[in-house]
Formats: structure tokens, sequence, C-alpha cells
């Protein structure tokens, strides 16, 4: 009797999964419609998933619009993949420090590192002291340090890493053979720790692919823009590209601009790298998340 | 290597120990310069809340002007108001976000199949790895007055004119906390899975030859179990309830100032008061408020999970 109603939850629980997985597809693919709908129509019709008329116009004005475009893509590519591997080292050598319980002033230490994770000072005495003292207003770092380098729960979760799942034996027998411990941290630690650097790697990476709060505090000129920044200037003016980042173009040519669905194309473009690596990598991120939300 | 040096006996020995950690401070140093430069410096920073600041003078050079700043931003209804909807967004996402991360996680845990498992579970952590700034798209695709799907294909179906989305507040609660749950609700079924996943498999075979039901043994064994996990993050998210997502309270509404009544929380009056009115002495008020009283819960949240389940408190 009870089989009967395991089936109905079972079934239940597909069709609720369903409409969930849908609920979280289907505003990518109205993006990737919206790309692909004729201007006019989206003026008479509204966004929709059954447009009237397509078209290929909004990636023909892309290629147009492409200065901008790709010098805010490698301003996005550079930070993630520079400060994802400046992030991952620093993070690696602090938490590997850490994982010494022996360490004379240790504890301080590692509480040096959780402090940080209870009080912060906020966004104003941050923005004052990188912008008066470090003077990072429209330069690439402003991209890459404020708030995004290191957070105290990715040490802490190196530091287990470490703790746990590198035998000591490993490394001692270096150090009795003679290895200096920046040989072993490089050449012994880190090989083993693939797992960790993954996780960590990739959670560090989208954040600093996604990131678009520290362009709008640090960046009064558009000169480092990454794509987040203009996709976030795209929305707010949708003239933005023609007036701010390209003064040469003619007005005539930008006059006919697609704008509707030329916004919809560019974030695409802004998506389309995350969307294409995580299947591959899915596996990783469930786990950071489950690592990082409930620390074991 | 751990175990070998830590028998410091004699002084002597102790001072060689130091010597031969020297590389590891070494290997400590740049991250700790990075949290005292990008953390704590804007700790002591929060004393500017109590100065007149005039970037000609610097930080050191401003004058001292007491908790003036501190009343002219109480005096405003701006700060009820911030603090209301801080508190109140952030209790609804809280419980809102156990009922649907709990329940998700329950659906998934009776997928038997490998391969759709997986699918779903992709799926559904999808809108957790794009950016706000991308899902203030969608909503524009959703909302806009003139092109917005809803006023154009969904509305008229039902004979409703057109509603101007981006200028009533009345609207925004509920869209606020449809978006919060959409983007989060994957993130928190992940977790609550893997702690579900974590459950002995033997009580659920030692419920089946007793005749249980799937649905007892969700009642009865697997939410009981995960029970310290729900209370843990329940308490951790308490302890953040005086900040909020930024991204989604300053993107969504597409920074609408027509609907700051209900969309305005402590972080997006801090960024306007600092960036787009330059008023630096009401917004550094408004952020060493929020840091302190921040603070505090994050402080008395731990401790009380400290008492429930101390391996998960943060100190």
């Amino acid at each position: 009797m009870n089989s009967s109603s395991d089936k109905r939850l079972a079934a239940s629980s597909h069709i609720i999964l369903t409409i969930a997985s849908l609920s979280c597809l289907l505003p990518f693919v109205l993006l990737v419609i919206g790309s692909f709908t004729d201007n006019n129509t989206i003026v008479a019709q509204g966004y929709s998933f059954f447009p009237e008329k397509w078209s290929l116009d909004a990636y023909r004005y892309l290629a147009v619009l492409s200065a901008p475009l790709i010098r805010a893509y490698g301003i996005t590519i550079f930070t993630t993949v520079f400060g994802t591997a400046l992030s991952l080292i620093i993070t690696a050598l602090i938490g590997y420090g850490l994982s010494f319980p022996n360490l004379p002033g240790v504890k301080y230490l590692s509480f040096f590192v959780v402090f940080t994770m209870l009080f912060n000072g906020g966004l104003v005495p941050t923005y004052v002291i990188y912008t008066q003292i470090f003077h990072i207003k429209n330069t690439i770092w402003a991209q890459i340090f404020p708030g995004m380098l290191l957070n105290g729960f990715n040490i802490m979760l190196m530091r287990s890493y470490f703790q746990n799942s590198i035998p000591a034996s490993i490394t001692e027998s270096a150090r009795i053979d003679g290895a200096k411990d920046l040989h072993i941290f490089f050449r012994i630690v880190l090989p083993l720790s693939l797992p960790i650097l993954a996780t960590i790697g990739l959670l560090t990476g989208v954040m600093y692919w996604n990131n678009w709060t520290n362009g709008l505090y640090y960046l009064t000129k558009p000169d480092y823009y990454n794509m987040q920044n203009i996709l976030n200037n795209m929305l707010n003016d949708i003239r933005y590209l023609q007036s701010g980042a390209v003064g040469d173009y003619a007005g005539d040519l930008l006059s006919a601009l697609p704008a509707n669905s030329v916004r919809m194309a560019i974030a695409i473009i802004g998506v389309i790298p995350i969307l294409t690596v995580y299947p591959f990598f899915q596996r990783y991120f469930v786990k950071g998340i489950t690592i990082g939300a409930v620390k074991e | 290597m751990r175990k070998a040096a830590s028998i410091p006996a004699k002084p002597a020995k102790r001072k060689t120990s130091i010597k031969r950690f020297i590389p590891i401070y070494a290997m400590i140093l740049p991250g700790a310069v990075y949290l005292l430069i990008n953390n704590y410096l804007p700790m002591f920073g929060l004393v500017i809340a109590f100065k007149d600041i005039n970037f000609r003078k610097g930080i050191f050079g401003s004058e001292w002007v007491g908790l003036k700043n501190f009343e002219y931003l109480f005096t405003t209804s701006d700060a009820w108001i911030i603090t209301r909807n801080t508190l109140l967004y952030n209790i609804a996402f809280i419980v809102l976000g156990i009922i649907f991360g709990v329940t998700f996680a329950i659906l998934l845990n009776e997928i038997r199949q490998k391969i759709l498992l997986r699918t779903y579970q992709t799926i559904i952590l999808l809108p957790h790895l794009v950016s706000w700034v991308v899902i203030s798209y969608f909503t524009y695709a959703m909302l806009s007055v003139d092109t917005g799907m809803i006023n154009k294909s969904i509305l008229p179906l039902f004979g409703i004119e057109g509603i101007s989305w981006f200028t009533e507040p009345k609207y925004w609660p509920f869209i606020l906390t449809i978006m919060n749950i959409w983007k989060g609700f994957g993130f928190s079924c992940v977790v609550y899975f893997s702690s579900i996943v974590g459950i002995n498999k033997e009580y659920y075979e030692a419920a089946q030859l007793d005749g249980a039901s799937r649905l007892q043994q969700i009642f009865r064994i697997t939410i009981p179990m995960i029970k310290p996990t729900i209370i843990t993050l329940l308490l951790l998210n308490l302890g953040r309830t005086f900040y909020s997502d930024f991204g989604l309270f300053y993107q969504v509404p597409m920074n609408s100032g027509m609907l700051f009544s209900t969309t305005n929380v402590i972080d997006t009056y801090v960024f306007r008061s600092l960036m787009q009115i330059g008023n630096i002495g009401m917004s550094a008020a408004a952020g060493f408020y929020q840091s302190i009283v921040g603070f505090i819960m994050v402080i008395g949240a731990n401790l009380i999970v400290r008492k429930v389940s101390s391996e998960n408190a943060l100190f």
C-alpha cells in the first residue's frame, strides 16, 4: 500500500524539480531569443519567447561596437586569470603557514584571520583608504585588490585541508633530506592539494568574472571597465556604448542601433564562458558550496 | 615535520625553533599584509564617522565633530526605513530560504536516476553563478514598461493594463523576495542535500522493514536528522541580518529613486550617500552603525552556535 504513495512522491519530485529547472533555464533562453529578435518586433511586441520576426542585427552591430567590448573582455579575462592565480598562491601560502600547530604565535595569527570574518569596516573607510592612501582609483588594480584577493574563509579551508589531507610524514621526510620549506610547499604540498585548489580557484574565478561592484566604486572612467561594468552601464543607459566608449563612430550608423536586442546580445557574450565551463566543473562547484557553507 | 619541531624543551632549543620557522613566517607575510590593508585599516578607518571628512586635509587632518554625523542620520526618516527594510527582507529571505532549500533537497533525494539527479542539481545552481547585473537583464526583459514580457504578453491575456513596475514601490517586496529565492535556492538546496546524503542508510533500511512509506521516512528520519544543519545555518544567517546583498537591492530595481521606500537597505544607503550624494559623514555614520550592530549580532549568533554545535562556530 505504501508503494503507490512512494511512486506518487517520486513522480511529484520529478515534476516539481522539472518546473524549478525550467524556471532557472527560461530566463537565459529569453535572453538568447531577445538577442535574435528584430528590434522593431521588440518595440511592438516586447521581449517574447515567440517573436514574430527574427534578426541577426544585434550581432552585426556587436561587430561595429567591438572595440570597447573586446577591451572590456580583455580586462575581464586578465583580472580573472591574474586575480585568481594571485589569490590562490597567497591563500595557499598563508593557509600552509597557519597549518603548523607548533608555529610560535600561530593561535594569534589564526585569530587575526578569523576576526576579519566577524568584523569589517564596511564600504566608506575601505573606499577612503584605497582611494586616498593607495590611489587605486581608475587603475586596473581596482578590479583586482579591494575586497577580492583574500578572504578568511578560504584561508581557513586551505589550512584545514593541509592539516587533514597532507600526511605529515611526507613533508617531514623531505625536510630530513634537506629540502627547503618553499621547495616542500611548491613541489610536494601543492601537487597533493589539487582538489582544494581547484575548488577555491573556481569559486574565486567566478567571483572575479562576475565582479561589477569594484568597477562601480573605484572607476569613474571607462578605461578599465570589465564586461560586467559595460553591461551595468548599458542597462541604465541604452546609448552608453555610443556616447561614452566609442566616440569615433559616426552618429549616423549608431542612430539605427537596435538597442533592445544588442543589450541582450552583450549580456549573452558576458555569460557564455561561465555557462560553457560550468557543466564540466560542476562537481567542484558543488564541493566548494558544501565545504564553504557548513565548515567541516 | 610538525611533530619534529614540537619539542622546545630548553630555552636554547626554542630559539633555534623560531629561527627554523622564519621561512614559514615569510609565507604568511603576503596574506597578512593584505588582510592588514584590506580588512584592518578600514576597521580603524571607522573613526571617520566621528569626523568632518575633507579630502584636502586628509583623514588625520579632518576635524572631529563628535556625534554630529549620527545626529543628522537618526533625525532623518531614512535611518528607520533602511533598518526596517534590511531586517524584514533578511528575515523573509532566511525563512523562505530554509523552506525552499530543505524542500528541494528532500525532493532531490527522492530522485534515483543518477543522470537526472546531476542534471537537476546542475540547472538549479545556474542562477547562483551569474551576477546580479546579468540577472537585472532578466528582470528588465520581464518588467520593462514598454518592452517587458509581463506588460506586453502576460497582463493583456487577463485584460490588465500595463504596470509601471519601476515606479511602484508596493510590488518590490515581492519582486526582490522572488529574485532572492530564485538566485539562492539551488545553493541552499545543495547544502542541505549534502547533509541528507550524509545520513546513515541503516535508519532508512530499518524504517523500510517496519513498513514506513517514503513520506513517513522524510518526516521521521530526514528532517530530524538534518535539524542541526538547519539550526546552525539559521543562526549564522541571523547573525548577518544587518547586512544585505548590495546587488539585489541596487541592481535589480535599477537604482530607481521612486522605489527607495521599499528597496533601500543599509548597504545601498551607504553607497548612495557616499558616491551619488557625496555626503561622506552621513554615509560613514550609517556604515559605522551597520558595522557595530552587525558585529554584535555575528558574535551573538556564534556564541549560540557554539552551544548548539561547536564544530560549526567561527570561533
